[in-house]
């Protein structure tokens, strides 16, 4: 018996005896956007909060104070090692943080039952894409491996201003195949039962967006 | 796995659970009488529909999207040899191991030395076509191996020891309390107070799968595309199970058919805007996720995809049919269709239902055996699934090719090349047919035989049986009284000074006809106005002479009471043939009278009947369609017949696209 890939190619390639013709895809669809910052900004509100996720418009003097409400008064929250800690508000007796090290098998992980312990997870973003509500996690350091934003049921992702894009594909130019992708819509949800919606099964069921006026920042 | 000889190479057809076990229409017939199947089917593929259209409509570029879409795949098709092989090198340089499976068991036994190599005894599954299509929750149970599938509805749908309804919403079949049944009698540890409340029942899902995530050491995933360029997987889900599945285990087993690849990264960005808007209506699913290769420190170390054929290089060597391996299973097709809607996803009796499972299965299987053969007769061919399909699938245009090779398979020109069959009823009244339909005077005779017909048809006025595999057609539907006399007898009757009879066999000289019938049209024109003018004098007149002899039986105003009379006589519509207005009008008139006054609509009915063929009466021919009597209209899939009408809107696209 020869071997399964062989046979297997030498199958697609009978199968194409023919010798079907391989276009150059066209396209001609939008990629790059025309839209004014604060239109396209407007959409990602609106289409996030469609998607029942609750967004907060902030600056860089407020998103401590916002963070800090949003994770009320006892919190013990996880965060990835590259996180801007002056977002956050300062740790007390019953508000805690603790940086996740990153690395499954590495000291400072924290445990899939100590992840599904906390109260929330704080993060940032790589990009989001305004037409579809959209948020691309990109596993860098300020967002951290995949498994601290899908097991806590509370997440506050942080998405700069400057990382906010109007399309899809402007969106997908900006991430990096060669690490983990995650593209959250919204908190996770089913309509499995009569088609009703229900926010919230496996993955964290409160999503909030902090939308955050970096642009300043971006120029300067 | 079957072989079949086509030509010179050989084609290798798949196996799995893409093999129907009944015919369409027996299942169909069944499935139709399962009213909730049917009533939560026609919630639901409405709903998803009007959903899709509205965020389809959203978007200015979506035809652009298409377009790009279906030439993005008609791409992969014609370079998928390297495509594979890049897939497979840019996998296994980024940690990954890729496995070529030849059919469902082959890509099944793999899966279950990769389990048992690891020492688990159940794994978790990520809701996939691919693993359905193999049968393998099966066949690990036999081998001892738990399988445990995550997404809500699959969970429904195993613990239900169901079959999925609808590749997107699987147990839209159960309801709510069915639902919360089902969880209370098969889930371990179920709170025995949970209510039917949807809500409820997703976050008793939660608790009960919680466990499972955190402790299984194996998932299962099928892939909604694999980029060559780069290794990515890519899944779009919903509910945070699939990221779950990806992310907790330390080892994942992917299985996916060698058609889901694109070649570059870049190709992505089209079609994450085609499916999660042609399939669950949404602007985009609420989690994707992407991975090349193993990540160190997050997610699953041991990576395994399983490059599955399973009757895939059969279906590419159709020409006509590989573009169904287009497919990005986004069930749109289904949600528009009228079949469907009505029949159901069981029904089609393979992992693939609606009008894309009506061509894959069968391109997967090969047209000649099982009851696949059935499946692409299941289609009106009103060609609404092409009009949705978001890669342009021509599925139509398929539908009929495979219906030629049924055919063809049948009278032993098929594939395998087998001996021709005795000839059947089909091949006697097709070469009767053709033998009456050359011949004038035979035909002229044949059409001598319509009032036999009329006879047969009785006074229903219609024929609800035919014998033979001409009942086939009555099976569904009546045929209407067949005219007195045919329009060549008729025109041969009344317009006999038109044109001098030709001799059999001699050729019409044209240019003489068009020479002698100049102008002709302008006086016919002028003519024909004249008589239907004095049609309608003749009708008035008839009129004025039935309000006449009303005036002797009914001391009333005739002409208001005639008028009213049409009511009673509408109610009975569908039932009743129209009846000729003469022995009527007395009982009308009754009827009338007793209803007081009206207007003057519709008293003419049936005047000015010359013609040929409406003497049976205009309307009621019209009912034939749809003659059993309110039920779903499957007149259109009834198997035997090849419906040669042009399929809606699909040639005018076709031009702009090919």
């Amino acid at each position: 018996m020869t071997n399964a890939k062989d046979e297997i190619l030498r199958r697609v390639r009978a199968a194409l005896a023919d010798g079907p013709e391989a276009p150059e895809p066209a396209r001609a669809y939008r990629r790059s956007s025309d839209r004014p910052l604060g239109d396209v900004l407007e959409m990602l509100v609106d289409r996030l909060e469609d998607y029942k996720a609750v967004v907060h418009r902030e600056d860089a003097g407020s998103i401590a104070g916002r963070i800090e409400q949003l994770l009320g008064r006892s919190s013990r929250y996880v965060i990835p090692t590259g996180l801007d800690q002056e977002w956050l508000p300062p740790d007390s007796a019953a508000r805690v943080r603790m940086v996740d090290s990153g690395h499954a098998r590495r000291v400072g992980a924290l445990t899939v039952r100590e992840l599904d312990a906390v109260d929330a997870v704080v993060t940032s973003s790589t990009v989001s894409c305004a037409e579809t509500g959209t948020i691309f996690l990109n596993a860098r350091p300020d967002e951290g491996r995949r498994a601290i934003t899908l097991v806590p049921d509370h997440h506050i992702c942080v998405v700069p201003v400057s990382r906010v894009v109007e399309l899809v594909p402007e969106a997908m130019g900006r991430v990096d195949p060669e690490r983990p992708i995650t593209m959250i819509s919204g908190p996770s949800a089913t309509s499995d039962i009569e088609l009703q919606r229900v926010e919230g099964v496996h993955g964290p069921r409160r999503l909030d967006v902090v939308l955050l006026d970096d642009a300043e920042a971006a120029r300067g | 796995m079957s072989v079949t000889q086509l030509g010179m190479p050989r084609v290798h057809h798949g196996s799995g659970n893409i093999v129907a076990r009944e015919p369409f229409p027996d299942f169909a017939r069944r499935e139709l009488r399962n009213e909730q199947l049917r009533a939560n089917l026609g919630f639901a593929t409405h709903t998803i529909r009007s959903k899709r259209a509205s965020v389809v409509g959203e978007l200015p570029d979506w035809q652009e999207l298409r377009t790009a879409g279906s030439e993005i795949k008609q791409r992969v098709m014609a370079r998928l040899p390297e495509l594979l092989e890049q897939f497979e090198e840019n996998v296994t340089a980024r940690g990954g191991h890729v496995h070529w499976a030849r059919d469902a068991g082959e890509a099944n036994r793999i899966a279950l030395d990769l389990i048992r190599a690891e020492g688990a005894e159940e794994v978790i599954k990520i809701k996939s076509m691919a693993t359905q299509e193999t049968g393998l929750n099966e066949y690990l149970e036999e081998h001892g191996i738990g399988a445990v599938e995550t997404d809500l509805a699959e969970e429904i749908v195993q613990m239900g020891e169901d079959k999925p309804s609808h590749i997107l919403v699987p147990a839209i079949h159960r309801n709510r309390t069915e639902i919360r049944d089902i969880f209370l009698n098969r889930m371990p540890g179920v709170d025995l107070g949970l209510t039917d409340d949807p809500p409820a029942l997703a976050d008793a899902s939660r608790r009960h799968l919680r466990e499972k995530f955190f402790r299984t050491g194996v998932a299962i995933s099928g892939a909604n595309f694999g980029v060559a360029e780069t290794g990515t997987l890519a899944v779009v889900e919903s509910e945070g199970n699939g990221r779950m599945c990806l992310t907790l285990p330390d080892t994942l087993i992917t299985f996916m058919g060698i058609e889901k690849l694109v070649p570059s990264f870049e190709d992505l960005e089209v079609f994450f805007q085609l499916l999660p808007r042609s399939s669950t209506g949404e602007r985009m699913n609420p989690y994707t996720s992407l991975w090349s290769g193993a990540t160190p420190g997050d997610g699953p170390q041991n990576l395994h995809v399983i490059l599955m054929d399973n009757g895939r290089t059969a279906a590419l060597a159709d020409e006509v049919g590989r573009q169904a391996l287009h497919c990005i299973r986004c069930s749109a097709c289904m949600n528009v269709c009228p079949v469907y809607e009505r029949a159901g996803g069981h029904a089609y009796g393979s992992t693939y239902p609606g009008p894309i499972g009506a061509i894959l299965s069968p391109l997967l299987t090969g047209v000649e055996d099982h009851a696949n053969n059935s499946l692409p007769y299941a289609s009106s061919l009103c060609g609404a699934c092409y009009e949705a399909c978001p890669v342009k699938i021509n599925i139509p245009e398929v539908l009929v090719h495979l219906r030629g090779k049924d055919v063809d398979a049948r009278h032993g020109r098929g594939e395998s090349g087998t001996r021709r069959k005795a000839p059947d009823q089909m091949d006697a009244l097709m070469a009767g047919a053709k033998a009456v339909f050359s011949n004038a005077k035979l035909l002229s005779l044949a059409e001598r035989g319509l009032p036999v017909g009329r006879l047969a048809a009785g006074r229903k006025h219609r024929i609800s049986k035919l014998p033979g595999i001409a009942g086939g057609w009555t099976e569904y539907r009546d045929v209407p009284e067949p005219p007195s006399q045919s329009f060549r007898h008729w025109w041969r009757k009344n317009r006999r000074n038109g044109a001098a009879r030709r001799p059999a066999g001699e050729r019409a000289d044209v240019e003489a006809l068009l020479a002698a019938n100049a102008g002709l049209a302008e006086s016919l024109h002028g003519r024909f106005a004249a008589e239907s003018e004095e049609r309608q004098r003749a009708a008035d007149r008839a009129a004025l002479e039935a309000k006449a002899e009303e005036k002797q039986e009914v001391q009333e105003g005739v002409s208001r009471e005639l008028a009213e009379g049409e009511g009673p006589r509408d109610t009975e519509a569908g039932r009743t043939a129209p009846e000729r207005p003469k022995p009527d009008v007395g009982k009308l008139a009754r009827a009338g009278a007793e209803a007081g006054d009206g207007a003057t609509a519709g008293a003419e009915t049936g005047a000015g009947e010359d013609g040929p063929g409406t003497g049976s009466g205009g309307g009621h021919g019209s009912g034939g369609g749809h003659g059993s009597g309110g039920g779903p209209d499957l007149s259109d899939q009834g198997p035997g017949r090849t419906d040669p009408e042009p399929t809606g809107n699909a040639p005018l696209e076709n031009e702009e696209e090919r």
